[in-house]
């Protein structure tokens, strides 16, 4: 067997991680043992949000790896953990305690440090950087005392840090030495426009300024301002401020490289060639420490795609980096700003073509070659709408529209807009994950091959999102995936239906909303106001379930009955042979040996063959449609309920067993999984819903594989939402985080409806979450900001349903009615169905196979032991 | 094992009708075999054989009962295959079948009668 080769990563930021990532996804652990070393305490976490960070709910919203771990046993990562020395020869680093570690191969990833000009005072208490989570958590400290601050630096991280400051609550000032905000990406026209709009929210810029100083505060220390550079001797004015942040730049952490003697940049970075492969050739380097062909990119997007070619080379690859689309569009303190291509018009016989509108605060322009048929790059300040259809055409080359102003005008100006269909195949629109215009065509068109080998026609943007990954970095070009969906179902005539079935043109959605609206008792009544026919196995089941929701009836209760689905109305699990299967309920897991025992009984007593679920259950199954209320009074005896192992309702919630008994448990998870399964126990919802509770980051219950997933913190508790197992997995995604209880099950409950309420029929909530216009990002508004304002009617409905709950086993048998349909033949009551058969296997009974049973039939309720 | 026993002579009293709830079935023992009954909306009885032509289990009695177009059908709680209530052919798919059975209300009371002769594929609307 080959020698197992060690991979040492030296940096876990954003590309850090995604290098491991790949390293997984790709195979690379299967020969390779991979370290990660990261110097923060904190593993990966997403540093182009960290001006959210001040309105999420801690770190751990923005980790890109919030268990702390990555799953597969080959990778090891150490935090807190800094590398001091690189021996090449003897092909180890040495470590910040003095440890050395052997590598194979050798990944730089060790990112970049801000510049901090060298102005007299720049280390006074109260200057900032703005790079990690710690140096926001000192910015927000330092604010508590403070009344203003400000910038060094006008460019897009001197924007951001600008906003933070502004979320702090600060008087905020920016202070710029070239002669408007990002240079870089915008023109004086465009730099002008951004002006306006960032002093319109309080912000005020100093840009064509130097600065002198820092200086000291009135008692000598700390802060009292920034010094401006004055004409000539004369000193500038003084801009008042207790912090200082200086964002002016950053420069590529080589160090380890340079004492190694490996070659660097003239201007800074590790030299690395088109495979990212250093002057040595087992050490590489990627992101922001890295200077492909000499030239560093801060874009974490070319990071990326350095981190995919180094691997892919170490799996033996051609991969090459050769240079990113350095096109930038994001919302800068509420402003859309965008710039792509050549926007400075540095092509020769390059015209520009300028529409500004200072009322509406809009500037947009566009630069075309010399003949005016291609676009070669453009700026877009104030509205950013058209950034999407605009960047494939300069990536494309394709050629522009006659009136190509058209492009840019305001909607109702010119013609019609060109719009995605004027797009090539071959136009990238995803630039995060490399997804072309022809992709998404043909994943709607064609279809994707699924994980069962089948080819799977996407039906939506969600789909299109989930197969070919397109929009699921930054999200920017989601409105164009939209777009392209859409112009391509016009194309084929297809109207995107959301009906239900031929009874009703409405989806799951529009029902519940009339049901809320009239008051509808009955499917009857509906199908009769907004329907047509008798209705069908497909919209019955559904109004049932709306109306379960809504009125918390027993779902046998009158007309009701007949609109349930097979397990729905036998309260049971129908299996191959027309039998049932009983799984009682056994909240979070958690049993007594009593209980056990009579479980055994039961199972023993009736003949059922008895297996363990995934869901921490026992299921019996093999129980003849009439044996079903016999069973049940033997659970009910026995302080049982039947379970929901059936029905688009709440199965399970499983959970550890916490900090009870486990050395590791900082919560009592368990009780905490009971308390949620009782609660939430029988609530009917477009699909089945799942939950687990860990009691603490091991995560052994396995909540991120469930539709909602509570992890133990030391402050509370981790809500995790819209995960699931199946054919094909989810992780939960982090909802919100450290919650007490009370606050964990008010989320839960907004969140539950707010699911029930919108979904789609047969839609789990992990597609449910994608299906909405902003994701989780919506349901964090509407579940945690309560940007709706439903969150007390939201809360309200679950109150109505916990109030309502009863045993629908127990009420069953108490209703003569309802029994009724619980017998083998109307006719012939105490006639078992004879062709009903079983066969006996590792001691216990298994379905007959018709085909094999050729054999007398059995008559009778006995079980046949014995007969092969 | 089939049923035999056709003509007036044959029919055999299963329940009263308001023992079928409507829009359900109910399973019967007719002529020694399951017959699942079915009542729909507007109190119109259908008998079909019990069991689903595809896996062989006695269940069909146990099925959502709806309409595609004027069609009355059932669909099988296993894998919902439509049956029309009528003729006991799958909609989908006219080459799956469950045998159909003479079903009426006589005073209140449900009787199930002869089998019927299998109807042509084409025959099937």
């Amino acid at each position: 067997m080959e020698q197992r080769q060690r991979l040492v990563v030296v940096g876990h930021g954003m590309v850090g991680h995604r290098l491991v990532q790949a390293a997984v996804e790709r195979g690379l652990t299967a020969t390779h043992d991979v370290v990660v070393l990261g110097e923060e305490t904190r593993a990966a976490y997403d540093r182009v949000a960290l001006t959210s960070y001040f309105g999420a709910d801690g770190p751990d919203a923005l980790s890109l790896l919030p268990g702390g771990a990555y799953d597969d046993p080959a990778v090891t990562l150490r935090l807190a953990t800094t590398v001091t020395g690189l021996d090449r020869q003897a092909r180890t680093v040495t470590l910040g305690d003095g440890e050395v570690l052997g590598y194979d191969q050798l990944v730089l990833a060790t990112g970049a440090a801000p510049f901090v000009p060298p102005v007299p005072g720049h280390d006074r208490d109260g200057c900032f950087v703005y790079r990690t989570i710690d140096d926001l958590d000192a910015i927000r400290e330092a604010s508590l005392t403070a009344t203003g601050g400000v910038v060094v630096g006008g460019g897009l991280l001197g924007l951001e840090a600008a906003n933070a400051l502004v979320q702090l609550g600060l008087r905020t000032h920016v202070v710029e030495m070239a002669p408007r905000l990002m240079p870089v990406q915008l023109d004086a026209a465009a730099g002008s426009t951004l002006v306006r709009h960032v002093e319109q929210l309080g912000v005020t810029v100093h840009a064509g300024v130097r600065t002198e100083a820092v200086e000291a505060g009135p008692d000598g220390t700390g802060v009292g301002g920034l010094r401006l550079a004055g004409a000539g001797d004369e000193p500038g004015p003084l801009v008042e401020a207790e912090v200082v942040v200086f964002s002016a730049g950053i420069r590529p952490r080589d160090q380890l490289a340079r004492a190694s003697g490996l070659e660097v940049a003239e201007r800074g970075g590790v030299l690395v060639d088109e495979q990212c492969r250093t002057s040595d050739p087992r050490v590489w380097a990627v992101g922001e420490c890295a200077a492909p062909g000499g030239r560093m990119y801060g874009l974490v997007a070319p990071g990326y795609a350095m981190a995919e070619v180094v691997v892919d080379a170490l799996l033996g690859g051609a991969g090459r980096f050769l240079g990113a689309d350095m096109s930038t569009k994001l919302k800068l303190l509420g402003v859309d700003v965008a710039s792509f291509g050549d926007a400075f018009a540095t092509t020769e016989g390059a015209l520009e073509l300028v529409f500004s509108d200072a009322v509406a605060g809009t500037y947009k322009k566009l630069v075309v070659t010399e003949d005016g048929t291609r676009l070669l790059g453009g700026i877009l300040v104030g509205d950013a709408a058209a950034y999407g259809v605009l960047r494939p055409m300069v990536a494309s080359g394709i050629a522009l529209p006659e009136n190509p102003e058209e492009l840019i005008l305001p909607a109702g100006r010119g013609a019609p807009a060109t719009g995605v269909g004027a797009l090539p195949d071959e136009a990238q629109v995803c630039s995060c994950n490399d997804v072309s215009k022809g992709e998404i065509v043909g994943a709607v068109r064609d279809g994707v091959t699924g994980p069962d080998g089948e080819p799977h026609r996407c039906e939506d943007v969600a789909d299109v999102k989930r197969c070919t990954g397109a929009g699921t970095t930054c999200g920017s070009c989601v409105g164009t995936v939209k777009a392209i969906v859409e112009d391509h179902f016009a194309s084929v005539g297809k109207e995107v239906d959301r009906s239900l079935c031929e009874h009703f043109a409405l989806s799951r959605q529009e029902i519940f909303d009339l049901v809320v609206v009239h008051d509808y008792r009955t499917f009857d009544a509906l199908v009769e106001a907004h329907g047509s026919g008798r209705g069908c196995d497909v919209c019955k089941p559904v109004v049932a379930s709306v109306l379960a929701s809504r009125f918390h009836g027993h779902v046998l209760e009158g007309a009701t009955g007949s609109l349930q689905d097979t397990n729905d109305a036998f309260l049971a699990n129908i299996q191959r042979n027309g039998t049932y299967s009983v799984v009682p309920r056994i909240a979070g897991g958690e049993i007594t040996p009593e209980k056990l025992i009579v479980l055994g009984e039961v199972a023993r007593d009736f003949g059922l063959y008895t297996k363990i679920t995934g869901g921490q259950r026992i299921d019996l199954f093999g129980a003849r449609v009439e044996q079903l209320p016999v069973i049940w009074q033997r659970l009910v005896d026995a302080g049982f309920e039947s379970g929901h192992a059936y029905g688009k309702s709440l199965r399970t919630v499983k959970s550890c067993v916490g900090s009870t008994w486990c050395r590791y448990g900082v919560q009592d998870s368990t009780s905490m999984a009971i308390a949620l399964e009782l609660r939430y126990r029988g609530l009917r919802s477009p699909h089945k819903i799942k939950g687990g509770v860990s009691g603490c980051a091991r995560e052994c219950a396995e909540a991120r594989s469930k539709d909602f997933g509570v992890i133990a913190t030391e402050k509370g508790w981790n809500l995790y939402v819209g995960g699931n197992g199946g054919a094909t997995p989810v992780h939960a995604r982090l909802l919100a985080g450290d919650l007490d209880d009370e606050t964990l099950v008010r989320y839960l409950d907004r969140y539950l409806m707010y699911y029930i309420r919108t979904a789609d029929r047969l839609q789990r909530t992990a597609p449910w979450v994608e299906s909405l216009d902003g994701g989780l990002d919506r349901v964090r508004a509407v579940v945690v900001d309560d940007e709706l304002g439903l969150g007390a009617e939201l809360e309200a409905d679950m109150a109505d349903h916990v109030d309502a709950y009863f045993d629908e086993w127990k009420a069953t048998l108490e209703d003569p009615e309802k029994l009724a349909r619980f017998v083998s033949f109307v006719n012939a009551p105490d006639l078992p169905d004879p062709s009903i058969s079983f066969d006996v296997e590792r001691d216990q009974v298994r379905p007959r196979d018709p085909a094999a049973a050729a054999g007398p039939v059995d008559l009778g309720a006995t079980i046949p032991v014995g007969v092969r | 094992m089939t049923g035999g026993a056709g003509g007036p002579e044959g029919w055999v009293p299963v329940c009263r009708i308001e023992q079928i709830r409507r829009e359900t079935g109910v399973a019967a023992w007719v002529h020694g075999e399951a017959v699942a009954v079915f009542r729909t909306h507007d109190d119109e009885v259908h008998a079909l054989g019990n069991h689903d032509p595809r896996t062989g289990a006695s269940v069909l009695a146990r099925g959502i009962v709806g309409s595609r177009g004027d069609e009355p059908f059932v669909a099988s709680p296993l894998h919902k295959e439509p049956f029309g209530l009528r003729h006991g052919v799958c909609l989908d798919d006219p080459t799956v079948r469950t045998p159909s059975f003479e079903a009426r209300v006589v005073d209140g009371v449900v009787e199930v009668g002869a089998r019927r002769p299998v109807p042509a594929v084409a025959e099937v609307p």
